[in-house]
């Protein structure tokens, strides 16, 4: 270990043990999941997980960013909920949170 | 959802999916654009060279990771320092284990030679927009390769125009910008909606996000609230036999 530079290649050693984590990770789901059977619970859990990561993600963003962002969200998920268009849908939101700021 | 062992499920490429997948992601490149203006901006800030730069968008690809180990980045590099921006990296990036764990049905059939370096380019969007594609019965792999290649492609040009050019962009707040991702991701939640087994494991995976946020520091808030999300919705019996059919 100390064979090696690092004040010439730390950087670089740095990036690889950041890639290599990284990798480990997005290919150890994948992996686990070959040598876990996938039962009827398990399944269930995997099918409510996409909405389970959005709303984990999102609510904490919309209840640090305010009144704008919480408008904003509510009013691009309705948009969606009508007209079933992503890209008007996220369209409007930004609109909506561009004119409040304005606004506020 | 289709059975990952019918027939009806077996993955494919076809062009239309190609297609289809570039359709689907338009509505990210706003918002990821916007990311990777701002990690490219970042990356010139601290002093990275270019070389660097390259480096760490294509073998690490990872934004949200990537900004948080920036803010921690050292004067001059020391293992102690390495060793923290991995584990910095390894819990930011710890949501990707499940999103790569609910491919694995989906992903299972194929050779090693795809999935590995489909996994070693997932993103959350891309991830998201297959999940909902797959959920409503879609089994084209091409809307996956699809996203993953746009994407690939779009933030290295947006990280490299951010490196360079960054300081020239003025306050994207305003446009409302910075809000994009969030949006696009919020909107997701319409068509992943089952019912309201799925709402109320939703509700459980975004209070436990916000008191996680509340009381520990850093980015655990988006990992806790969702496995305990999938576990409410693991538990929960699908909707009309509940309490009537043991699973």
């Amino acid at each position: 270990m100390s064979g090696i530079d690092l004040d010439r290649y730390g950087v670089w050693v740095a990036i690889a043990a950041m890639a290599a984590v990284t990798f480990l990770i997005r290919a150890g789901g994948f992996w686990l999941m070959e040598h876990v059977p996938l039962t009827p619970r398990l399944r269930r859990m995997l099918e409510v997980l996409p909405g389970a990561v959005v709303v984990a993600t999102v609510l904490p963003i919309v209840v640090r960013g305010g009144l704008a962002s919480g408008i904003a969200i509510a009013g691009a998920v309705l948009v969606m909920a009508l007209r079933r268009n992503d890209l008007l849908a996220v369209f409007c939101g930004l609109a909506i949170v561009a004119a409040l700021r304005a606004v506020l | 959802m289709v059975e990952p062992s019918a027939p009806s499920g077996a993955p494919i490429w076809s062009r239309q999916g190609w297609r289809q997948g570039f359709k689907l992601g338009m509505p990210v490149l706003a918002g990821m654009s916007l990311f990777g203006v701002a990690v490219g901006t970042t990356s010139a800030r601290i002093g990275l060279d270019f070389v660097d730069v390259l480096l760490m968008n294509v073998f690490v690809y990872a934004g949200i990771a990537q900004m948080v180990a920036m803010e921690i980045w050292p004067q001059s590099m020391t293992w102690g320092a390495i060793a923290a921006l991995t584990l910095v990296v390894a819990v930011v990036n710890s949501r990707l284990l499940l999103m790569s764990a609910s491919l694995q049905p989906w992903f299972a059939p194929l050779p090693g030679w795809q999935v590995y370096p489909l996994l070693y380019y997932l993103t959350d969007p891309g991830w998201l927009i297959s999940m909902r594609y797959r959920g409503e019965g879609g089994r084209d792999l091409g809307v996956h390769g699809a996203t993953t290649v746009l994407f690939l492609l779009v933030w290295l040009v947006a990280v490299i125009g951010g490196y360079f050019l960054g300081s020239l962009i003025a306050n994207p707040q305003r446009y409302g910008l910075d809000l994009a991702m969030p949006v696009f991701f919020a909107v997701m939640l319409v068509p992943l909606w089952r019912g309201p087994r799925r709402g109320v494991a939703w509700v459980i995976a975004g209070a436990v996000a916000l008191a996680v946020q509340h009381f520990v520091p850093g980015w655990w808030f988006i990992v806790a609230g969702s496995i305990a999300g999938a576990i409410a919705g693991g538990f929960l019996e699908p909707d009309g036999t509940a309490a009537k059919k043991p699973s």
